[in-house]
C-alpha cells in the first residue's frame, strides 16, 4: 500500500519538499490569512519552512473567508 | 453631554469607535463588501477559517480588508475540539487572540450547543482568548458564560438569517440589565428598526450579516443599519417615556380659545 497524507479530507502522495512544497502547490502564497494544522495541532508560520510531512499525517490547509 | 466618541464600546479594556459589528459573507461580490464596509464603518468585521480550495483562492479577503479589526469565528463548529482549533487556526491566521465563538447543537435552528459552548469558553479562556460567545436569549447561559470568562455575550435576536429581528425583547432587556459583560445582540436582525430596538434594549452593540450582506442594496443598508444603531443607543441613554394605554395631551390644557 502506497503511503499517503491527509489534505483536508483528501488522500495525497507525501511530498518531496516537506510542508512548505505542499503548501505551495496548495497555491498558499502567504502567512498572513493562512493557517495550517497537522494531526490537530496548529503550525505556527515561522515554522512552516522546516516542517517535515510523514506518511500518515491529517493535515488542514486553512485561510480567512467571509464568515458572519 | 456625552458625545458619541465617548461612548464607545468597550470590550475586555479595549475601546471601539462604534457599536455595530459586521459579517463579511455572503455579498454579491468582493466590492459591494468593501462598499458596505466603508458605509457601515463597523467596530469589528467578522470573517470565518476554511479549508482552501486551488479553485477559490484570489485575492486574499485579510489584505481587501487590511486596517480593520477582524474578528474570527468558528462558525458552522459542532464540537468543543473542532471549535478550539478553529478559534487556534484563526489566531494564527491573523494574529488575535480575539474569537466569536460559535458552538452549532442542531442544523434546522442553528442554535448554540450551550453545555458545549460553555466548556469551549473554559477552554479559550484558559488558552487566553478573548472570547465572545454567540448564545441563546438566556440570562443564566449568559451569567454562566461571563463567569467562564467570555469578555461579552452575544444572544441570538432570532436565528441566524431569518431576519425576525428581536423576537424575545423582554428577554433580552433582561440581560442587558444583569450582564456584568458586555451584550451584543448577535444574529436575527432583519432591518434597521430591528437593529435600533436592540439598542433601545440596552444591548452594547450589534453583530448582523445577512441583512445587510443580502438587501436589494447592500451599501445603502449597511448605512442604514450603522444609523439604527447609533439611533437606538442615543433613544436607550436618552431614556423612553412610558408606555401608556390612554391619550395624554401634549399641548397646553389651558387658554384654550373659547373655554
Amino acid at each position: 500500500m502506497k503511503a499517503t497524507i491527509r489534505v483536508n479530507g483528501k488522500d495525497e502522495d507525501v511530498p518531496a519538499g516537506g510542508l512548505a512544497a505542499l503548501l505551495a502547490a496548495h497555491g498558499v502564497r502567504q502567512t498572513r490569512g493562512c493557517a495550517v494544522a497537522i494531526n490537530g495541532a496548529v503550525v505556527p508560520a515561522s515554522a512552516w519552512p522546516t516542517q517535515t510531512v510523514a506518511p500518515g499525517d491529517d493535515i488542514e490547509i486553512l485561510r480567512i473567508v467571509g464568515g458572519g | 453631554m456625552a458625545t458619541m466618541a465617548e461612548d464607545g464600546l468597550v470590550i475586555a479594556g479595549r475601546r471601539f469607535g462604534g457599536r455595530l459589528l459586521l459579517g463579511s459573507a455572503g455579498y454579491p461580490n468582493q466590492q459591494v463588501l468593501l462598499d458596505a464596509v466603508q458605509a457601515a464603518d463597523p467596530a469589528m468585521v467578522t470573517v470565518a477559517v476554511r479549508r482552501i480550495s486551488l479553485a477559490g483562492y484570489a485575492e486574499s479577503l485579510v489584505d481587501v480588508l487590511a486596517g480593520r479589526v477582524l474578528l474570527p469565528n468558528t462558525a458552522g463548529c459542532t464540537t468543543v475540539r473542532d471549535a478550539v482549533l478553529t478559534a487556534e487556526l484563526g489566531r494564527e491566521a491573523l494574529g488575535t487572540d480575539w474569537v466569536k465563538l460559535e458552538l452549532i447543537g442542531d442544523n434546522e435552528t442553528l442554535y448554540p450547543d450551550v453545555e458545549q459552548l460553555l466548556r469551549a469558553t473554559e477552554e479559550l479562556v484558559g488558552k487566553g482568548f478573548t472570547v465572545l460567545p454567540y448564545c441563546t436569549d438566556d440570562p443564566v447561559v449568559c451569567r454562566k458564560l461571563a463567569d467562564a470568562g467570555a469578555a461579552a455575550v452575544m444572544p441570538l435576536g432570532a436565528p441566524i438569517g431569518t431576519g425576525l429581528g428581536v423576537v424575545n425583547p423582554y428577554m433580552i432587556e433582561r440581560i442587558c440589565v444583569t450582564s456584568a459583560v458586555p451584550v451584543i445582540l448577535d444574529a436575527g436582525i432583519g432591518t434597521a428598526s430591528d437593529a435600533a430596538r436592540a439598542m433601545e434594549l440596552g444591548c452594547a452593540g450589534v453583530l448582523l450579516n445577512t441583512a445587510v450582506a443580502r438587501a436589494r442594496d447592500p451599501v445603502r443598508m449597511a448605512a442604514a443599519m450603522a444609523a439604527a444603531v447609533h439611533a437606538g443607543r442615543d433613544a436607550h441613554l436618552a431614556g423612553r417615556i412610558p408606555v401608556r394605554t390612554q391619550a395624554e395631551p401634549s399641548s397646553p390644557q389651558l387658554g384654550l380659545l373659547g373655554s
